[in-house]
């Protein structure tokens, strides 16, 4: 009898919606900096950001047990400054998957902001429009669907993590059992019926966000 | 022409010695209209964006209408939003996702909210537009772009107008009909008007006053005929393409006769007195292609017997309503370019080959100091 884990999807859903929350903020302030801004160290910047691309999960959640663990000195002050530890923990889940998600953010950001032709901006202060109303009234409509592909990718690609969670979080349910983790376990546990559910739930998942990226990404500026 | 007072209209001096080296010093009467003019890369645009607050130099005094907007001793530097700038970008830059009306009425920020459409609506109307209003701007021809644009940079009720290069971005053929419409729109506001442009006849064609620019420096500012006939330097005849540019020496100097003469060539000139220069001095001089005349072959005329000479003619080529003529001139290497009418040419039956009298105009004579 094939069981669908339905914490381990909540914990899933819960984990992407809060990385991308915390992507949308991110990732704006960095995709405009980059787009804009010359500043020393800018390509270091955008190779760091581009990291978690070509990063095996496994040495980023290494890194991170490293770093955040209960022996390090960083992990060990949090402890004990929030009671609670990073690792194995659903904060640490988050943490994680923000570094890891960040490119896919980033990314369709930058080149959403980097579309806005500079005169553009300087019209907008020109105009008396502060920087701030030059956010809300120019750049974030012309960047929309950019960012709206920012935030779908970042929340599909947090969806189906894996080995960043199994490294960092293991496999505790309720607190850090995703979905796909959920998958492995049932797949060890020779339970193949709930891992084909839990899969196709997944494959359906995916398809839908990125053929919603397609269609927001390919829709030409809405005519009113 | 009027003259900028302490209250109204633009001064500028910046100067600047890294990054874009800057050394500028401009100035622009209410109602007239500086081109600054010079070749591309000549910091025309930079300083364009230093008056808007777009760009921030090292050294420099904006002063508008009395408001201080850039003063880098005293530590004041308002913002563009400060400025109250009427900026007509090159590419025009009407923001793509926001309708004709909503691109002007965003800048109506002292405007109360309820009344922005409609006076945004008026502002499309002066400037021709209405009808235009629900339009995006990407809809809208080269032509009415430029007047959306337009209506936005009014809409701020600024208190200069700066334009950048705006007929770069059309061909040529509807250039013309944009230039004249334009400055139609443009005279009717009484504010100091800066425009930025690479094209020379077009600086000559619209504006009161000129400024040459050449690496970030000014060279001469004056109406254009000022500087095309009286370029304070070479360099600056160079810049705005003076084609008759020659070296010379003063042989003596004649003040009882208002007479200045030169040594050209084998020639000897008689040029207007220049008080400035002493007997043996190497200089440059300068003559406009009107101060150039043909000797007619029917009946002299009283002119040819200033500064005559012989050549012959190496190219007849019609412009509009002027023929230019280029003169290879007896016994020198120079040619000289000269203006005619073009029935001058026809009753003279003038052909490539034919020799000719030329005579320079004394007081058309411009002579300009040494520099190699």
């Amino acid at each position: 009898m094939a069981h669908m884990d339905w914490t381990a999807f909540a914990l899933s859903l819960r984990l992407s919606a809060c990385t991308v929350a915390i992507l949308l903020v991110l990732g704006l302030l960095v995709a405009r900096s980059l787009a804009w801004r010359e500043f020393k160290g800018k390509h270091l910047l955008e190779a760091v950001v581009a990291l978690p691309l070509v990063l095996p999960p496994t040495v980023l959640g290494y890194y991170l047990l490293l770093f955040f663990g209960r022996e390090s000195v960083l992990g060990s002050a949090l402890e004990s400054l929030t009671g609670q530890s990073l690792v194995f923990s659903f904060s640490g889940l988050v943490l994680a998957s923000v570094i890891y998600s960040f490119p896919f953010a980033v990314q369709p950001m930058l080149r959403a902001f980097e579309a806005i032709p500079h005169s553009l901006r300087e019209a907008a202060w020109c105009s008396g429009l502060s920087h701030w109303q030059t956010f809300w009234r120019i750049e974030l409509p012309l960047a929309r669907s950019g960012i709206i592909s920012a935030l779908a990718l970042s929340f599909a690609h947090t969806m189906g993590e894996f080995g960043v969670v199994l490294m960092v979080g293991g496999n505790i349910p309720g607190e850090t059992r995703t979905l796909s983790i959920a998958i492995y376990d049932r797949v060890q546990a020779f339970d193949e019926a709930s891992a084909g559910v839990m899969s196709l739930l997944l494959l359906i998942f995916a398809f839908v966000t990125v053929s919603l990226v397609y269609v927001f990404t390919r829709q030409p500026p809405r005519h009113r | 022409m009027h003259h900028p007072d302490k209250n109204s209209g633009l001064r500028v001096r910046i100067r600047q010695q890294t990054h874009i080296p800057l050394d500028a010093e401009l100035a622009c009467g209410s109602g007239d209209l500086l081109a600054l003019v010079g070749p591309s890369g000549s910091g025309k645009s930079t300083l364009l964006r230093c008056i808007a607050g777009l760009y921030r130099p090292a050294w420099g005094s904006i002063i508008c209408s009395g408001r201080i907007w850039l003063d880098t001793d005293r530590h004041i530097d308002r913002t563009p939003q400060q400025r109250r700038v009427g900026f007509l970008f090159q590419d025009f830059a009407l923001f793509p996702h926001l309708s004709v009306l909503d691109n002007v009425s965003l800048a109506l920020r002292d405007v109360a909210k309820s009344e922005r459409k409609a006076a945004a609506a008026d502002l499309l109307e002066r400037v021709n537009l209405d009808g235009f209003e629900d339009r995006l701007p990407t809809t809208l021809s080269g032509g009415q772009q430029q007047r959306a644009a337009l209506a936005r940079a009014l809409a701020r009720r600024p208190e200069i107008l700066l334009l950048d290069e705006p007929f770069s971005a059309v061909d040529q053929v509807t250039r013309r009909k944009l230039r004249l419409e334009m400055m139609q729109l443009v005279r009717q506001v009484s504010l100091p008007i800066v425009l930025v442009t690479h094209d020379l006849d077009e600086a000559c064609m619209l504006a009161d006053s000129m400024c040459v620019l050449h690496g970030g420096k000014t060279y001469q500012q004056g109406t254009p005929r000022e500087i095309l006939e009286r370029p304070n330097s070479a360099n600056v005849a160079r810049l705005v393409d003076v084609r008759n540019l020659f070296e010379g020496r003063v042989i003596e100097q004649m003040p009882e006769r208002g007479i200045t003469r030169l040594a050209w060539e084998g020639y000897q000139l008689e040029a207007a007195y220049a008080k400035e220069y002493a007997g043996g001095d190497r200089v440059w001089w300068c003559i406009p292609p009107t101060g150039i005349l043909l000797h007619s072959r029917l009946r002299p005329s009283k002119g040819e017997k200033e500064n005559a000479m012989q050549g012959h003619i190496i190219e007849i080529v019609r412009v509009g309503a002027v023929t230019n003529l280029i003169v290879q001139v007896s016994r020198t290497r120079s040619k000289l370019h000269m203006d005619c009418p073009p029935h001058v040419v026809t009753r003279n039956a003038l052909q490539v080959g034919e020799h000719v009298g030329v005579s320079l105009l004394q007081r058309s004579i411009h002579i300009m100091p040494w520099q190699s």
